[in-house]
């Protein structure tokens, strides 16, 4: 087999158990934390024998072990079990929920993943000017911040200060493409800025990695233009850093878009598990923090993909 | 004069040191360095580390690395001053009247494109020559410089090739444009010795077949010698000597140029043999979790203050049979006996006598010393391990230990940081012998080390040994080291040893194939000895 | 040796939070929790950042929350350096299968960001002051071991631990005397950014009113409260919030420069 696609079913391998491994983590540590099921559903009130009905009601005397794989079995046909505290199908729940978590997380990738590496390229191009440290000191702050507290920044900013939009963010089925996009404008633009700072610093930093190369003054010494230096030689080497970089602050994405969907009280994924860790509805709990899970495992697992395949001295081995 | 190339006019260099949590300080590079270069001439730049002698090379092209400016004086090329012309025309002088030779090929090929489409792209880029043109002269120039398969190894990628046939398709890359001057900044320095010496013969046929002129710039003498027709020696930026190649070496006029051209002469009379104090008796070796033995029955023994030699290449085994020794890789199989008794195989199994009359010395004295300890409790510590010593007669011992080294007062409280490179390694000398040992393994102790420096180490661990009958199992590569200072030589190739006796009996022929090539590679401080060795050795090195 | 002017902003206000939260009940003008104004005053002489949802003092609440939110995120920085620094030198030093089993289950862990594991724990787990710091140390133990984990590898393999070792110095001497101090700074660098990961995490989780509650109050909780005002344009819930930042910020410039240092610590003294 060639290099290269070992390397990348390995990953992609190892991405599926770590999925697994994190699918029983999920379902067992939480078993094995302090907390009942049963006596959370019905109160504090509840007799001993209303509990023990409830517990052989919802199978909860079986075995931890059976019941996770009996979880797990559901989970591969697409059947995530039944909410607590509304016996609502969680499947169907989430499904639309997750179509708007995609798209408020996409449209915030498609804005902030050109705009970082535009940014990267000018910071990294200026290293050490006036540009750079702008643009360094910028995202410096932003790091600090929390999603939140970015959040209200810019809804004060732009709501209050600006009166420019509304400051929720509702979409419904049957809503045009356009309404949708004017609707999530604002969280989109809090996602942009809490991303764009980690993914613009670490793609300066891999910019810079390339460009610090003895080959690129190489380049230099044979009286190449910048512009078929970065183009020949940069580009090529920088891209792979680049992508994985990109893919790795998708994957923080994933945590942003859960608090920023709370502040805008945005009906979607992230809202739907903070609503039910508060009411204690372990079943949905475990089933979306599995899909969040699933989707960061992914993220990762593709970002390494990408490395791999880049990287030129896999790709032609000696 | 009509044929002048290059010529440099009181040039002035000047760059901005940022150290760490410092304020930057302002630093001279170069001062008032006048030279010039005619066609298809080769000049030498020699000179220790923090010479200028590559930031000299480098503004032959008008180029400063990172902070460097070129502040001063002229530099004409082809009668024009290029110190400060514009970008627009460094950019059309860089890659067609000059070129350049770096000292890592690795490193300075881009890893991403195939190796022809690097060799031309000056050539097509300035318009000097078609892309077909220019493929069909690199062809030529890889046969020249003796590349295998010269028609194919154009596609493949850097990391496919070898170290010494990349330096070798460098030169390739600087020649193919017809550039007037090439600079060589240390081309063959990260090489091995039997390879440096096929890469520089292929330089030296290439810059001769192609008429082209060169600054070649090294630390090594001898080197240089080889290529050069004259030779500038430089020290802390400015000029010490210049002349021809002829006069620098065999009538060198400056003290200081006369120190290099006498570096590594050192006369050592082999002693007689008697009893060992350490045997190594068939010991054979392999890593953790490997099938191939990298040590294979080897047997060498060390009298008591004498000095065993170990030579050998990158992978010849010599460093593993340091860690089989000192317990750190406890071997497959065989014994070794050290004053008297068997060691145990590993480092847990040994007495504290075991570990106190078998010490080490490294070759990054650098990473060998606590950056956090002081050199007082760098040198102390053996002597409170080992010793018990307390309070005055610690101090005591640590300043005869300085005194040993040639060290004075005041050094026991400076941080290793404070030292230079010489120093450092004289700390670990101390430390060493603060443990009162009856053999201390030295390895590559002065390959980190300026050509001066190094000397003075050498010399003063033969002063050392003569005083305290202290025997040295003494790992090197380069064989000038081992004439120096060994007493028995053990060659090793491949994890084996396949010569062994007295200096004397090893270095007089006949020889075996491996150690004529090993021993004919060295270079010589004599001109002509290149040619000479390609005529009469033996054996192809490695690297072809 | 010169400090930044970012340092000494960084250190001056790194200090006073910490004093200002270490002595709330003498600073406060105001009890925690009583309504002495209207509600969202704006900023008065008697109330300098006016009042919150229920008409407390904004300033008086902001210092306690101080003394919450330090306090929580101290705790839980302070156990997850004491584990993760712990387990990851002991991984370094003995590597084999202690080493290997240590770092699968921190590969595990991070595998799923924090903030999803901890709302996964919170759905079962009380939510008390101790469950709080519980969770969030041992979830960024998980940072705090991989990095000394791999700061004691590069030093371990460095010629002057096997030079100790070679002298046949006890494992106590070489990781006391030999790692630990050429480990240190980037650990304190290491230790102020897990605070300010600490600080946001326990701001977010009570945001999400899922970490401190009510009587007590931190920041995350104060912006959850006033958040509703922004939309009338009270800009209440924008105090704490820019309190959390400030915070964050200062930390940050602290480490920026003990981290900037690191280099030149290395090599002894320094200039």
């Amino acid at each position: 087999m060639h290099p290269v696609l070992k390397l990348v079913v390995q990953r992609v391998a190892l991405g599926l158990l770590l999925l697994l491994a994190v699918s029983a983590v999920i379902f067992l540590g939480v078993e094995a934390l302090p907390g009942d099921t049963a006596q959370a559903i019905l109160g504090q009130q509840a007799t001993p024998e209303a509990l023990a009905n409830l517990r052989e009601q919802m199978g909860l005397d079986q075995p931890a072990l059976t019941r996770y794989f009996q979880w797990l079995g559901g989970v591969v046909q697409g059947d995530l079990g039944t909410a607590l505290t509304n016996k609502a199908d969680i499947a169907q729940s989430i499904g639309q929920r997750l179509g708007n978590t995609l798209f408020l997380a996409g449209c915030a990738a498609a804005i902030s993943v050109p705009l970082a590496i535009l940014l990267g390229l000018i910071a990294a191009r200026y290293a050490g000017r006036w540009p750079d440290k702008l643009i360094s000191g910028v995202t410096l702050t932003t790091i600090s911040l929390p999603e939140f507290v970015a959040a209200y920044f810019v809804i004060f900013l732009l709501t209050q200060v600006f009166p420019i939009f509304q400051p929720v963010a509702m979409v419904f089925p049957g809503m045009s493409f356009w309404a949708k996009l004017h609707a999530v404008a604002l969280p989109v633009i809090v996602l942009v800025l809490v991303v764009l700072a980690h993914m613009m610093r670490m793609t300066r930093a891999a910019i810079l990695n390339v460009m610090q190369s003895a080959y690129i003054e190489t380049a230099e010494l044979k009286g190449l233009t910048p512009m078929q230096v970065v183009w020949r030689h940069a580009f090529p080497n920088a891209i792979a850093p680049v992508v994985s970089v990109v893919m790795l602050n998708l994957a923080y994405l994933v945590v942003g878009v859960v608090v920023v969907e709370v502040v805008f009280g945005y009906n979607a994924l992230g809202q739907y598990l903070v609503d039910h860790v508060t009411k204690r509805d372990v079943p949905v709990v475990q089933a979306v923090g599995l899909i969040f899970a699933a989707v960061y495992i992914f993220l990762n697992m593709a970002a390494d993909v990408i490395a791999i395949v880049a990287n030129p001295r896999l790709r032609h081995p000696k | 004069m009509a044929d002048t190339l290059l010529s440099f006019n009181n040039l002035k260099i000047e760059a901005t040191a940022y150290p760490p949590g410092e304020p930057p300080r302002h630093v001279v590079l170069v001062d008032g360095v006048s030279v010039s270069v005619e066609k298809g001439k080769v000049l030498g730049l020699i000179g220790e580390s923090g010479a200028g002698k590559s930031t000299i090379g480098l503004s032959a092209m008008s180029f400063g690395r990172g902070g460097v400016r070129l502040t001063g004086g002229e530099i004409v090329l082809n009668g024009r001053d290029i110190r400060t012309a514009s970008a627009g025309a460094l950019r059309d002088l860089r890659g067609r009247e000059v070129t350049y030779v770096a000292q890592s090929a690795a490193a300075s090929f881009n890893p991403a494109k195939k190796l022809m489409e690097q060799v031309i792209e000056t050539s097509v880029a300035h318009g000097v020559m078609t892309k077909a043109e220019a493929e069909a002269r690199a062809v030529s120039l890889f046969r020249q410089l003796s590349l295998p398969n010269p028609e194919t190894i154009g596609n493949r990628y850097p990391h496919q090739v070898s170290g010494g046939q990349l330096q070798r398709v460098m030169t390739a890359m600087a020649l193919c444009p017809k550039p007037d001057l090439v600079i060589f900044d240390e081309p063959t320095t990260a090489l091995d010795v039997t390879t440096q010496i096929d890469v520089l013969a292929a330089i030296k046929r290439a810059i001769h077949e192609t008429g082209v002129a060169a600054l070649y710039i090294t630390h090594d003498l001898a080197v240089v010698a080889q290529v050069a027709d004259d030779i500038l020696v430089l020290r802390h930026g400015k000029k010490v000597e210049y002349g021809s190649t002829d006069q620098i070496i065999n009538a060198p006029k400056e003290a200081y140029t006369q120190a290099l051209v006498s570096v590594r002469s050192i006369d050592h009379a082999e002693k007689p043999q008697a009893a060992p104090v350490l045997s190594v008796q068939n010991v054979t070796a392999r890593y953790k979790g490997t099938s191939f033995d990298v040590l294979k029955n080897v047997t060498v023994d060390v009298a008591p203050g004498q000095t065993l030699a170990i030579v050998g290449e990158s992978g010849s085994g010599k460093s593993t049979l340091a860690r089989a020794i000192t317990g750190l890789l406890p071997p497959a199989s065989g014994r070794i006996t050290f004053a008297g008794r068997t060691l145990s195989a590993d480092l847990a199994g040994r007495t504290k006598d075991d570990l106190r009359e078998l010490q080490m010395i490294y070759q990054m004295a650098d990473v060998a010393m606590n950056p956090r300890q002081t050199v007082g409790t760098i040198i102390g510590r053996p002597l409170e391990f080992y010793f018990g010593l307390k309070g005055a007669e610690k101090e005591k011992r640590i300043q005869e230990l300085l005194d040993q080294i040639e060290m004075g007062k005041g050094y026991a409280d400076r941080y290793p940081a404070e030292l230079s490179g010489g120093q450092k390694q004289r700390v670990c000398i101390a430390r060493a012998l603060a443990a009162k040992p009856k053999l201390i393994i030295c390895d590559e102790v002065t390959s980190a080390l300026d050509p001066l420096v190094a000397d003075g180490i050498l010399k003063l661990l033969l002063d050392l040994q003569a005083r305290e009958n202290v025997a040295y199992l003494f790992i090197t590569h380069d064989l000038a080291t081992v004439k120096a200072i060994a007493d028995k030589i053990a060659v090793m190739f491949k994890g084996q040893v396949v010569r062994y006796g007295q200096k004397t009996d090893v270095l007089t022929p006949p020889f075996d194939d491996y150690t004529d090539l090993l021993l004919s590679s060295v270079p010589e401080m004599k001109l002509g000895w290149l040619e000479d060795v390609l005529t009469t050795r033996k054996m192809e090195s490695a690297g072809n | 040796m010169r400090m930044p002017l970012s340092a000494i902003i960084g250190l001056v206000l790194t200090g006073a939070f910490l004093f200002v939260g270490l002595f709330a009940q003498f600073i406060a003008p105001y009890p925690i929790d009583s309504a002495v104004g209207g509600v969202w005053e704006g900023p008065s002489a008697a109330y300098w950042l006016g009042t919150d949802t229920i008409g407390r003092d904004i300033v008086s609440r902001l210092i306690y929350g101080a003394q919450v939110t330090i306090f929580v995120a101290l705790a839980s920085s302070i156990l997850a350096f004491s584990l993760g620094s712990f387990l990851g030198f002991f991984a370094a030093v003995r590597g084999g299968w202690i080493d290997q089993t240590l770092s699968r289950i921190v590969d595990l862990v991070m595998a799923i960001p924090s903030l999803i594991v901890a709302l996964v724990m919170l759905s079962v787990l009380p939510l008390n002051l101790t469950v709080l710091i519980l969770v969030m140390g041992v979830l960024d133990s998980t940072r705090v071991f991989r990095l000394s984990r791999a700061v004691a590898m590069d030093i371990t393999v460095m010629d002057y631990v096997e030079a100790a070792k070679l002298r046949g110095e006890k494992q106590g001497w070489i990781i006391f005397r030999e790692i630990l101090p050429n480990a240190l700074s980037p650990l304190v660098a290491e230790f102020g950014l897990r605070f300010i990961f600490a600080v946001l995490f326990i701001s977010t989780l009570s945001f999400l009113g899922l970490g401190i509650q009510p009587p007590l109050t931190d920041w995350g909780g104060m912006v959850k409260e006033n958040k509703d005002g922004l939309i009338y344009g009270k800009a209440a819930a924008l105090m704490p919030a820019m309190a959390i930042a400030a915070l964050a910020i200062s930390v940050n410039l602290v480490a920026d420069w003990i981290l900037s240092r690191t280099s030149s610590l290395k090599g002894g003294r320094g200039g």
